[in-house]
């Protein structure tokens, strides 16, 4: 039984070790910015999430009483991952991107990074 | 029944909130369920200002449903993005924009239908449209950004749509 518990343990340790790497590597591998971030985005999810179930089964199996701190920390990190990506992508829109290299926008004309009323705070801003 | 509803406004987040709490301390006593609930009836009357046209949520079997087929989503795109990362070549993956004309309305639900994106199958929502009618999308490798913008208003925006509308 406690091997049995060992050994689960280790399997999602190893999983979350395997996806976490990924997640890093694709940041160095992949060329554009906006593809580096998909490597970060996903692949550091299950990375995280597989030390938390390794956690939730070791205050289980090993200290015997049940711990779920963990569940709160995946759900920050469901909440946080994707805001902080679109920021990221609003930056790079806003500085790598115009409004003809990017898909057109339908009926509303122009996409909301694009959308500046008047460019006086832009031209302050020092280069 | 108006007393009631005066001193919980927002039952589901007085729930969700003596949930929260009994994690974070991360044991269950009448101590701390008592706290955490004084909390969820304490936070909801003073933040009321905050969320004046809330969405009711109409569907709660959905609601699961819509929870378990995304995290099922996520395990998935974790796989696929990993075979792409390692086993792709640069130069033959095709990164593309797509436009997903939106169909919902309340902001609740594009924000959740962003998140989703973001966090599913080689997808990631990047912007939206000058007045909100469209999402600007980016895709890690498609051959075909039609059928990824199908599949995302069939599989996502579907359900959202009976969840909030």
């Amino acid at each position: 039984m406690a091997f049995a518990a060992e050994l689960l343990i280790s399997f999602f340790l190893i999983v979350s070790g395997i996806f976490g790497f990924v997640g890093s590597f694709g940041l160095l591998k992949l060329s554009d910015p906006m593809s580096r971030m998909h490597a970060p985005t996903k692949a550091t999810t299950l990375g995280v999430g597989g030390v938390l179930i390794a956690s939730i089964l070791h205050s289980v199996f090993v200290d015997h009483h049940l711990s779920l701190h963990e569940l709160l920390i995946t759900l920050f990190l469901f909440l946080t991952a994707p805001v902080s990506a679109h920021f990221i992508a609003k930056w790079h829109i806003h500085r790598h991107e115009t409004p003809a290299s990017l898909p057109d926008a339908g009926e509303d004309g122009v996409w909301a990074t694009h959308d500046i009323e008047d460019d006086e705070d832009v031209a302050e801003m020092p280069r | 029944m108006r007393l009631l509803r005066r001193l919980l406004p927002h039952p589901f987040l007085t729930l969700l909130l003596t949930l929260v709490w009994q994690l974070l301390v991360n044991d269950i006593s009448l101590n701390s369920l008592l706290f955490g609930f004084f909390l969820g009836i304490v936070i909801p009357v003073v933040t009321m200002p905050y969320w004046p046209n809330r969405p009711k949520l109409r569907n709660i079997p959905m609601v699961v449903e819509y929870i378990l087929v995304v995290l099922y989503d996520i395990v998935i795109a974790n796989i696929a993005v990993a075979r792409i990362v390692l086993f792709k070549p640069d130069a033959a993956r095709n990164p593309a924009w797509v436009r997903i004309p939106l169909e919902l309305r309340s902001p609740e639900a594009i924000t959740v239908l962003a998140g989703t994106i973001t966090m599913t199958p080689g997808t990631l929502s990047a912007d939206l449209s000058a007045k909100g009618h469209s999402l600007l999308v980016h895709c890690l490798d498609t051959e075909d950004p039609d059928a990824v913008r199908d599949e995302i208003k069939q599989r996502y925006e579907r359900r959202l749509k009976e969840i909030f509308e």
